[in-house]
């Protein structure tokens, strides 16, 4: 079951249509094959047109649909014998940002990643991805427990932004978000972060200050929303199209500024259209990004990712 | 540098006579009248309320510096508008229009001086520029300090004052986090001292970065600081904050600081701390 999006509309109406001609076709009756072959040839057609130049809007509503695989599914499609590791041993367990040990094609790696459930009774678990202070800090202890054991670290980025609540503020999220991002530039390992759905700023960027950042072609990675960004500087939420356009929060924007290295093709469609098929890809660039670390000496690996976040931004042009 | 020189006449020809409208200073707290001058002796704090005022990087730094003797730093020139992004109105008449009116180059100002016999590098964090809003210049400018910091063996004192990120810079603003992260890393190892001076408001992805992650951290009574917005905490939880909520009496409370220190301590504290912190070793022999 697809849940298709505002600007799936015409696809959806023509897939719907396709469906009920299977479904009429009496059986031995008139050959409906040539018929639906044109018009599934018509959908694919549309899919591909829309896909093909997605507004930055677009891609936001892509990056949070509810069936984009999610660090569940990744993990449980990439990584062999997953063991999650939970707690920040200072306050507490958060559902929202999961890490643990496990084997990615033969090699032992740490996995942190955001989840953000997959049903009302997961996301209110997860809180719907939006980490809380013992999370980052949980996060930042598993950064550094891997570093000490010389294991790979691997992110998987997925959250609208750090929990904005009271307690949040009491246990203090700035600080755990400060630290977590401190953590990834102290490790001396390789270090690779994929953006899968949304990268909302700090929240996001606590887990993904990595040697190589990788993102799905469809995902967005920004400093604020583009609902908060628009009621801001314009005043109102209506023209978050506007700010999704003016703030290059896209795959292909970030690339062309320098922010993320390299970008993974999605399946025609988007991820959620075609979730495993996605995921092999996601890890095929996953394996080839750690390759390019193999072998790096442990100073170098830390030095060279604190190089590159020195020189952000100060050359850059879009 | 070039713009500076071209604001300077411009901003002494507005320099503000004693008229009876500038006499007075109307505190933003209790709203009662100052005389300006007294206010000013006062390190701009409401002699009546105790309201700390905020204040710029010249002002700033009189205060904090022995003698209130200093010299600037540069900071070095960034990208400008690197998006080159346009909301209402164009970014770079927004900046230009900072400028103008702050008479600074960017948000983010330096200075080299002594703090109790101490060298130090300051830099201030300037409220007053576009919510002293954190974009690449002020990234640049926050490294730059780190690294004379580095370069003279002196403790890095910063004091912040941001509304948040400069969104208008996206995704790059952002990564001003980690690279200030990284600056005040390479202090950590030099065993140079980093101390963060909160002051009212410090919001957004600057507490979430350098502004939390001092060895000492202090802070200006009644000072705003916080992560997210109360605005957006209100909408999230849909019920009333608590009482001094996000105020840096809360912070100190939620063991996030060391210390509220009013502003007529503030110089005499950082003193005796980073004379605690750089004079160390045995006493000599008697
Ligand atoms: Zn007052």
């Amino acid at each position: 079951m697809v849940t298709f999006l505002e600007f799936e509309k015409p696809v959806a109406e023509l897939e719907a249509r396709i469906k009920e001609l299977k479904a009429s076709a009496p059986e031995g009756g008139v050959d409906i094959g040539p018929e639906v072959e044109k018009l599934e040839a018509k959908a694919a057609k549309l899919l591909r047109d829309t896909y093909a130049k997605l507004s930055p809007w677009q891609k936001t509503m892509v990056a949070r649909h509810p069936m984009r695989p999610h660090f569940k599914d990744i993990v449980g499609r990439l990584i062999e014998g997953f063991t999650p590791l939970a707690g920040d041993r200072k306050f507490g367990e958060d559902a929202a940002i999961q890490g643990g040990l496990g084997r990615f094609r033969g090699r032992s790696v740490m996995v942190i990643g955001h989840e953000k459930g997959s049903d009302t009774a997961s996301r209110i678990k997860h809180n719907f991805g939006m980490g809380k202070p013992e999370g980052y800090r949980k996060a930042a202890r598993l950064m550094e427990l891997a570093s000490r054991f010389n294991v790979p670290i691997v992110s998987f980025v997925d959250t609208s932004g750090a929990f904005p609540g009271v307690t949040a503020e009491e246990r203090g999220q700035a600080e755990a978000v400060a630290r977590s991002t401190q953590a990834c530039l102290s490790v001396s390992v390789p270090f690779v972060s994929a953006i899968v759905g949304e990268g909302g700023s700090g929240g996001a960027l606590a887990l993904a200050t990595a040697n190589r950042i990788i993102m799905f072609e469809h995902s967005v990675y920004a400093v604020i929303s583009p609902e908060g960004c628009a009621s801001i500087l314009w005043r109102t939420a209506d023209k978050a199209a506007d700010a999704a356009e003016a703030m290059k929060q896209t795959a292909q924007d970030l690339k062309r500024l320098g922010v993320i290295d390299t970008i993974v093709e999605e399946p025609l469609g988007g991820a959620h259209r075609a979730p495993e098929a996605a995921i092999d890809r996601l890890g095929d660039a996953l394996a080839h990004e750690l390759t390019l670390l193999d072998g790096l000496p442990p100073q170098q690996l830390r030095a060279d990712r604190r190089a590159k976040f020195l020189a952000m931004g100060r050359s850059a042009a879009a | 540098m070039s713009w500076l020189t071209r604001l300077r006449p411009k901003l002494s020809f507005l320099q503000k006579r004693d008229t009876p409208d500038n006499l007075w200073h109307k505190c933003k707290s209790c709203g009662q009248m100052v005389f300006r001058k007294e206010f000013v002796e006062n390190l701009s704090v409401c002699p009546r309320c105790d309201h700390h005022e905020r204040i710029g990087p010249n002002e700033r730094f009189g205060q904090v510096f022995d003698a209130g003797a200093y010299t600037r730093l540069p900071t070095p020139p960034a990208p400008e508008d690197p998006l080159k992004f346009r909301d209402q109105k164009r970014y770079t008449d927004r900046i230009k229009a900072a400028r103008a009116s702050t008479g600074e180059p960017e948000a983010f100002a330096l200075a080299q001086g002594s703090v109790g016999g101490v060298p130090a590098v300051v830099g201030v964090q300037n409220f007053a520029f576009m919510g002293g809003s954190m974009g690449v210049a002020v990234g640049e400018a926050f490294v730059a300090g780190a690294q004379a910091a580095l370069a003279a063996r002196s403790p890095y004192i910063v004091f912040t004052a941001a509304g948040g990120a400069r969104m208008q810079e996206g995704i790059l603003s952002l990564m001003q986090m980690p690279r200030s992260t990284v600056a005040i890393a390479e202090l950590n190892e030099a065993a140079l001292p980093y101390i963060v001076v909160l002051t009212d408001p410090t919001t957004g992805g600057v507490t979430a970065s350098y502004a939390m992650l001092g060895d000492i951290q202090i802070a200006e009574p009644n000072a705003l600081i916080g992560f997210a917005g109360q605005r957006v905490i209100e909408s999230t939880i849909r019920e009333k904050l608590p009482e001094g909520f996000q105020r840096a009496e809360y912070l100190l409370d939620h063991g996030m600081l060391d210390m509220v220190v009013h502003r007529r301590d503030l110089q005499e504290t950082l003193a005796r701390l980073v004379g605690n912190l750089m004079r160390t070793g045995a006493p000599a022999a008697a």
